[in-house]
């Protein structure tokens, strides 16, 4: 019972967060265009999929995995996991948060591996590139980029460096890649850093940030609480042109 | 109808293929490193139950409205040739679907707070919500300035890279000059802008408006938006923190 009147709620406010984008797609298509939509009917239904579709899937997940993640989140972070795995002498060395930049990894890689907004634009980029982009392929590259990046943006939480260098150092990276990488993944690879964290990623991954501050000394949660996201997003770029570069070097070898 | 039955399964099946890992990440943490039972075992199965449903029907319910939509408005407003209501429908789109955005509000809920301890603003509720709706108003508006910029590149053919590492030099700029209680948060809001159902438009938006144009390869033209949306808000963000 409580179940069904949550999955309504979520429905109603899922409703909420669609029907902007309803009004301004139906409104220029009425007003401006002035052509019905062809298809009305089968877009109507879709449009219906997705609405249920998101409701299921984030009741689902606040349900299942959410309240798991955010109570392993804090209970890897907490000072007395951390002291028993001590692999270092000293009471606070960045080593001994093993376990939390492992979970970093698997977390970012899983939770974007099962991100839809990712899964669309892999679809289209199949499409797009006539099977020349695999869904797989970009779906796991993108999910390695999202790992390495909530990782080392948990290292940054610990050790405590500002979260500007690194960004910046991401950018000249990516800007080297862009030189040499093959020119038709670059605006692919652009995109894939803002799809990456959305409705599966983000309530995880902020809460590790959270829990680490919290418990890691001299942080303060409200400035370094913040930051593993724009990680999140930086390095699936990087991620995807090395996908892109390593495909074509293999490429060239097999060819030669 | 039995055609549709296996349809249904082949798709309930790929999605337990997206959904294994966590699945997996999560069972090795609990019983192997933090060695804790599962809890509410009937619950969470429930929960993956309706998050595996839940993904099938996003899934084709993307190829069936979101993106033949995305691609229709894109088509029409290639033959109806007016540059300035595309544009403008641009700008609705990313204005009106990020405002909204439920992920938008929690960050800046949280950078006012910071904001008010820092004493950057009153340490008063409604000094708190003033900023926090200034905020958002400023990630919208940019999320719709960068959804004219990128569609405005695809009618010109101009070059994105050179375009976002311009983005990346004023994010450098910004960088120097904004106060630093506000760097963490805009880097985050560049990420957390572009929401679930905005995705899958936009794209769908962009590439059928380069394959529609001449001249235009949509690959090389076509993606692209996604990338000033998660850009742009960086820069406003932290131009908001050096006003307040």
């Amino acid at each position: 019972m409580a179940l069904i009147v949550e999955l309504l709620y979520t429905l109603v406010v899922t409703l909420r967060d669609v029907l902007p984008i309803a009004v301004i797609i139906f409104g220029f298509q009425f007003l401006v265009i002035r052509k019905p939509v062809p298809n009305l009917r089968r877009v109507a239904i879709g449009f219906i999929y997705v609405l249920v579709g998101l409701s299921l899937f984030l009741v689902g997940l606040e349900k299942a995995l959410f309240p798991l993640g955010r109570v392993m989140a804090e209970q890897l972070t907490r000072p007395s996991f951390i002291q028993a795995g001590a692999v270092m002498e000293q009471q606070f060395h960045w080593l001994n948060y093993y376990w939390v930049y492992g979970f970093a990894f698997a977390i970012g890689f899983s939770t974007t591996i099962a991100e839809p907004s990712l899964m669309a634009v892999a679809i289209k980029a199949n499409e797009v590139s006539a099977g020349a982009i695999g869904v797989w392929g970009l779906r796991i590259a993108v999910a390695l980029g999202v790992a390495v990046g909530i990782t080392l943006g948990a290292y940054r939480i610990v050790v405590g460096d500002p979260i500007h260098y690194y960004i910046i150092a991401g950018y000249v990276v990516v800007i080297a890649q862009t030189r040499f990488a093959p020119k038709m993944i670059v605006p692919l690879a652009y995109d894939s850093g803002g799809v990456t964290t959305s409705t599966v990623t983000v309530p995880l991954v902020a809460a590790l940030g959270f829990g680490l501050s919290e418990t890691v000394p001299d942080r303060n949660p409200l400035i370094d609480g913040f930051g593993l996201i724009a990680f999140a997003s930086l390095f699936p770029i990087i991620a995807v042109m090395a996908y892109a570069q390593l495909a074509e070097f293999m490429n060239r070898r097999a060819a030669n | 109808m039995r055609k549709g039955i296996v349809k249904l399964g082949l798709s309930v099946a790929s999605s337990m293929k997206d959904l294994a890992p966590i699945l997996i990440v999560v069972a090795v943490f609990q019983l192997g490193v933090l060695q804790q039972p599962l809890p509410n075992l009937v619950e969470t199965a429930i929960g993956v139950l309706l998050v595996l449903l839940g993904l099938t029907f996003f899934i084709n319910g993307l190829e069936l409205g979101l993106f033949p939509v995305g691609e229709s408005i894109a088509h029409a407003f290639a033959r109806k040739g007016s540059v300035p209501w595309l544009l403008l429908f641009a700008f609705a789109l990313g204005f009106g679907t990020t405002v909204a955005e439920p992920a938008l509000i929690a960050v800046a809920d949280e950078a006012a707070s910071i904001a008010s301890e820092a004493g950057v603003i009153a340490m008063t509720d409604a000094a708190r919500e003033g900023y926090a709706g200034g905020l958002r108003l400023t990630v919208a508006l940019s999320v719709g300035v960068a959804i004219v910029i990128g569609v405005f590149r695809i009618i010109k053919g101009w070059r994105l890279d050179l375009m976002i590492m311009g983005g990346y030099l004023l994010v450098v700029i910004m960088t120097a000059l904004a106060p630093r209680e506000i760097i963490g948060i805009a880097y985050d809001s560049g990420g957390v802008t572009t929401s679930t159902i905005t995705v899958p438009l936009v794209t769908a938006l962009g590439v059928g408006l380069a394959s529609s144009l001449k001249g235009r390869n949509p690959m090389l033209d076509g993606f692209g938006l996604i990338a000033f949306a998660s850009l742009t808000p960086m820069i406003f963000v932290m131009a908001y923190g050096m006003v307040f």
